[in-house]
């Protein structure tokens, strides 16, 4: 049995759908929401590099490398975020975040 | 099976096995270290594809740079992880019920789905073979024909780096600091002050 396209595609698919469900499981704690983020970000990477390989076509794995690093400022920005909030509101509660004066 | 297929259920099974206890771990921190472990089995899935620059660089950039950087945080908010896990139980309802609706349209799309054969002309730049390795063929790509898209993903790095920066940089008012500007301007008008101390009489 050799592995094609389509298992890459399911283990991308899984992974996505783990993220997604994290999202709503963890409503209140922003640091797993921002994993379950991370995780989509890398369901759509394997699937970028799997049709990559597969068709035969390099340009996806450089979209999958640029991809890589808007994740990479994504995280930074976001915790970066996250600490001043915490520093202000002594919660990372999503539920709090309304208002973003004071 | 072949060795190469065993590899693949290895290390599938160890990503999306790792990812479940992301989002199911009691502890952030357990969190964060099963994120590591879904980067590490992700890339053997990269290298297995073929793309060992990018298996290489994901190993780089989230083991070494991002996952630290979420343990740090984890690490220096001091959360009440017992609080955080309340209503875990009521999303879980919707959640699944996003989550399977999520996973049948994929599968859905994937059942029904074929590559057509037209695809194959419009490959824009094919994988070299022969002595080239993956990274230098990826090399040859992002500095010329995508040199631009290559900077502006510098500029993207840049100011995510200035925009961490400035959240999170903050003056503490009690806190002495060198003031350069300062040192600079003085001179010896500010610097000393001549006392004329008469003999007998101190200060």
């Amino acid at each position: 049995m050799t592995i094609g396209l389509g298992h890459y595609l399911t283990v991308a698919a899984i992974l996505f759908t783990i993220g997604i469900f994290g999202i709503f499981l963890n409503r209140k704690n922003v640091i797993i929401i921002l994993m379950s983020i991370e995780l989509m970000l890398l369901a759509v990477n394997i699937n970028l590099v799997a049709f990559s390989s597969f068709l035969n076509d390099m340009v996806g794995q450089v979209f999958a490398l640029f991809v890589l690093t808007v994740a990479a400022a994504e995280a930074a920005i976001g915790l970066a975020i996250l600490v001043t909030y915490f520093r202000n509101r002594d919660t990372i509660a999503v539920e709090d975040i309304k208002m973003m004066k004071g | 099976m072949t060795f190469a297929a065993m590899f693949f259920y290895l290390f599938a099974t160890l990503a999306i096995g790792s990812a479940i206890m992301v989002i199911f771990a009691r502890n952030p921190v357990h969190s964060v270290l099963f994120l590591i472990l879904t980067f590490v089995n992700a890339s053997g899935l990269f290298v297995l594809l073929g793309a060992e620059f990018l298996a290489m660089i994901l190993l780089v950039v989230y083991v070494g740079a991002v996952a630290v950087l979420f343990l740090f945080v984890v690490m220096m908010l001091d959360i009440d992880v017992a609080k955080m896990r309340e209503g875990f139980l009521n999303y879980m309802p919707i959640g699944m019920a996003v989550g399977a609706l999520l996973l049948a349209e994929m599968v859905l799309v994937y059942g029904s789905w074929t590559i057509a054969p037209e695809a194959m002309k419009l490959i824009v730049s094919p994988i070299p073979t022969g002595d080239v390795t993956n990274t230098e063929a990826l090399g040859l790509l992002i500095y010329t024909k995508y040199i631009y898209f290559f900077q502006a993903a510098g500029m993207v790095l840049l100011v995510a780096m200035i925009g961490a920066i400035v959240l999170t940089l903050r003056h503490k008012p009690n806190v002495k600091r060198q003031n350069i500007a300062d040192q600079v301007a003085r001179n010896p008008k500010t610097a000393i002050e001549i006392k004329d101390v008469k003999p007998g009489q101190g200060l």
